[in-house]
């Protein structure tokens, strides 16, 4: 493998949780003096056993278990993984922010890394000043920042304001600056984190096509972390998936996002399904007593993981009816994940509905879930239930909810990505006439 | 053979902590511009964020040699070597605050630095280094001033003397500089870990300063205390410092030259001690 960039050899790194030391150096005197008269250490926590004490004060987190990969000259490398797989400890490394506990990465040539916009920008500086020290503090040279100047300039769109302080800047302009200075850095490797989560959506287009502009004229190495599916489609050639510290998958972009998508194991809280909790008692129990609602399938069974639209769900309620009371109301709520609401589907909505003609005992509810307007996101789903003009048997409360993500697996959109802005995104017929 | 090949192909090998002295000088060197970049900024934003500018430079040694002059010129009376009051406290402030200035700024380097550390490498050893650098500047606009107060007692017909000693100026000035950055980084080392020192260095360097000679000459020590003055690194520059420009003074020559071994001391341990932090500080802060 002569044409490993990088190669990463049995990469572990341990994070120590707990209490490093007491943090202050007069504890740490009081902790090593009662050691040495044999007394009890007065900082240690009371009731806790020498050995608890140490259990406790030496547990240890593997944030990246024995990784080794092999990363090709001229690959556009995604790595993806849920929260806390070791993406992010990964870039670190690589970055030469921390270092790891074990093994050795080997790289050829500069690595420039970009775990943030705008590291080192300076308020009361202008924009010029702010690109010769935000492109030295990236490891540029003042002469490599001189060649590039107009060039970073340009494609940030501000030369009006070259000699305004970026304190006067917008958001926007300081955000373009920023990229501008990182993507005119001329390093071997380039290592990005989720900093195109920024900016308008034109400007992280351009960005999105700066970064393929680099590795395919120029053959340069990049390492991508997001969790933007479709931006790892776009412009990574391969991808490696992370689970929890552990290398799980390595191949070509689309078979790990695949692998990533349909992996049950890696999806957060499994089931979506929520139970109404024994203890708890709800009003009118003398109406209606809810025992659970869930997302189904096809067959009827509780979903675990991800939702497609290619798929039919269902949120099904199950209670159990004492009374027919025509003013017995069940809604879904449905939240983006920013937690505002969405809209609300209302049993009634359709008309129809009419408790009083139904049979006391165990029922089930089901509605369907709108696949066909959700967009690839996160969102929340709540159950309520009332009895109209009276009052609330299960209110909006964040008790009843369920969390799911969405992805628009079949789409028929060429120019879809995640840039796309807004939580819904119906899918509705055109027409042209001319 | 084939596998010495094999490793000279890596241009970096990422591993965990290992060596005592780990640092690169060559890698230093290669982010000179970042280092004079930081010089710059600091001090443009020094300049813009104050409504007087650099005149506060001038300003805050002017004002402690009045109060000095005040306090233990006239009030308490202390001896000044037959020198000018005026001339003497500042000699002592303009070159003080240069050491104390870069001790001061360097001993938060990890904690102040941290957000910038958390994000990108570089040398760490850069920011340390900027204000050495940084501080020189300040130094160098004191130092005029004390020039032209020089100039003004000398036609005034005081009895100053500069002297030969002023050549060994700019060994003083690299050698307060490297004990300024060897003690500072020392103290950031271990200020990752102990924060309650953060509070100590204020009220060290106050302290440090009246255990130099700066308010009163060393000649005031008598000769069976003058070894602790020794263990003081900084006494002998100070008073070397005066003597050259006013020539009153007592310099021993042994003492300089422990002064001197203890900067080299002192700078090695901190170095040695930043290269241990610099690499896992960030897991701890």
């Amino acid at each position: 493998m002569s044409d490993a960039i990088i190669r990463i050899e049995n990469l572990s790194k341990e994070y120590r949780l707990g209490v490093l030391s007491h943090g202050t150096l007069y504890r740490d005197v009081q902790s090593w003096l009662a050691k040495i008269r044999g007394k009890e250490d007065p900082n240690s926590k009371i009731g806790l056993s020498d050995s608890d004490h140490l259990k406790g004060t030496n547990q240890r987190f593997l944030a990246l278990k024995d990784i080794s990969l092999d990363i090709a000259q001229g690959d556009v490398l995604g790595i993806i993984g849920r929260n806390g797989a070791g993406k992010s400890t990964l870039l670190k490394i690589l970055s030469r922010v921390t270092a790891p506990t074990r093994g050795t990465i080997k790289i050829k040539g500069r690595v420039a890394s970009l775990l943030e916009v705008g590291t080192g920008f300076h308020q009361e500086l202008t924009g010029r000043e702010n690109i010769y020290l935000n492109g030295a503090i990236l490891g540029m040279t003042k002469k490599e920042i001189d060649r590039k100047f107009d060039e970073i300039v340009d494609f940030a769109e501000i030369e009006k304001f070259i000699d305004t302080p970026v304190k006067r800047y917008s958001s926007g302009m300081f955000v373009r600056l920023a990229f501008a200075v990182a993507a005119h850095l001329d390093p071997e490797i380039l290592v990005v984190d989720e900093v195109l989560a920024v900016g308008d959506i034109n400007f992280r287009k351009k960005c999105m096509g700066k970064m393929k502009d680099i590795s395919t004229s120029s053959g340069r190495t990049i390492l991508f972390v997001s969790h933007d599916m479709s931006a790892i489609q776009n412009i990574c050639s391969s991808a490696v998936l992370l689970n929890k510290g552990e290398l799980l998958y390595s191949g070509s972009a689309a078979e790990t996002i695949k692998k990533y998508l349909s992996d049950i194991e890696i999806n957060e809280n499994g089931k979506k399904e929520w139970v109404a909790p024994a203890s708890k008692q709800y009003p009118f129990e003398d109406v209606v007593r809810i025992k659970r609602f869930y997302i189904a399938n096809e067959n009827g069974e509780v979903v675990k993981g991800r939702l497609f639209n290619s798929k039919h769900y269902d949120v099904v309620v199950e209670a159990d009816l004492v009374y027919g009371d025509p003013r017995l109301i069940f809604a879904v709520n449905y939240y983006d994940d920013s937690h505002s609401l969405l809209f609300s589907a209302d049993i009634h909505d359709a008309g129809g509905t009419d408790f009083s003609k139904i049979k006391p005992g165990g029922i089930k509810l089901s509605v369907p879930v709108p696949v066909d307007i959700l967009w690839n996101r996160v969102y929340e789903i709540e159950l309520i239930c009332a009895l109209h003009h009276t009052g609330w048997v299960l209110q909006p409360d964040n008790q009843s909810r369920i969390k799911f993500e969405f992805f628009r697996d079949v789409d028929l959109n060429p120019y879809s990505n995640d840039t796309r802005l807004g939580a819904l995104a119906p899918i509705l017929e055109w027409t042209i006439s001319s | 053979m084939k596998s010495v090949e094999k490793e000279t192909q890596w241009t970096t090998v990422i591993r965990p902590r290992s060596g005592w002295f780990d640092i690169n000088l060559t890698e230093l060197w290669r982010y000179r511009d970042l280092i004079l970049l930081f010089v710059r900024r600091d001090f443009l934003a020094i300049y813009k964020q104050t409504i007087l500018g650099p005149i506060w430079f001038l300003l805050q040694p002017v004002l402690m040699t009045l109060m000095f002059t005040v306090v233990f010129g006239k009030i308490a009376q202390l001896p000044t070597d037959g020198l000018p009051q005026v001339l003497f406290y500042m000699s002592g402030i303009v070159s003080w605050n240069y050491f104390a200035n870069c001790l001061n700024k360097i001993s938060d380097t990890f904690v102040s630095n941290a957000a910038i550390f958390g994000k990108v490498y570089f040398p760490r050893l850069a920011i340390p280094i900027s204000v050495v650098l940084t501080n020189l500047l300040t130094f160098a606009i004191q130092f005029v001033l004390f020039l032209a107060f020089m100039l003004y007692f000398y036609l005034g017909g005081s009895s100053i003397k500069p002297n030969a000693w002023i050549f060994l100026i700019p060994i003083l000035l690299v050698q307060m500089a490297a004990l300024g950055l060897g003690v500072g980084i020392l103290i950031s080392s271990m200020t990752t870990k102990y924060r309650d020192l953060t509070f100590v260095v204020t009220f060290g360097v106050q302290l440090w300063m009246y255990a130099t000679p700066i308010v009163y000459p060393m000649s005031r020590i008598p000769a069976k205390w003058q070894w602790v003055m020794a263990l003081n690194p900084m006494a002998s520059v100070i008073e070397t410092f005066r003597y050259a420009f006013l020539g009153a003074g007592s310099i021993r020559v042994w003492q300089l030259g422990l002064s001197f071994g203890m900067t080299v001391v002192l700078l090695t341990i901190g170095v040695i001690l930043f290269s241990r932090i610099e690499k896992t500080f960030m897991d701890t802060v």
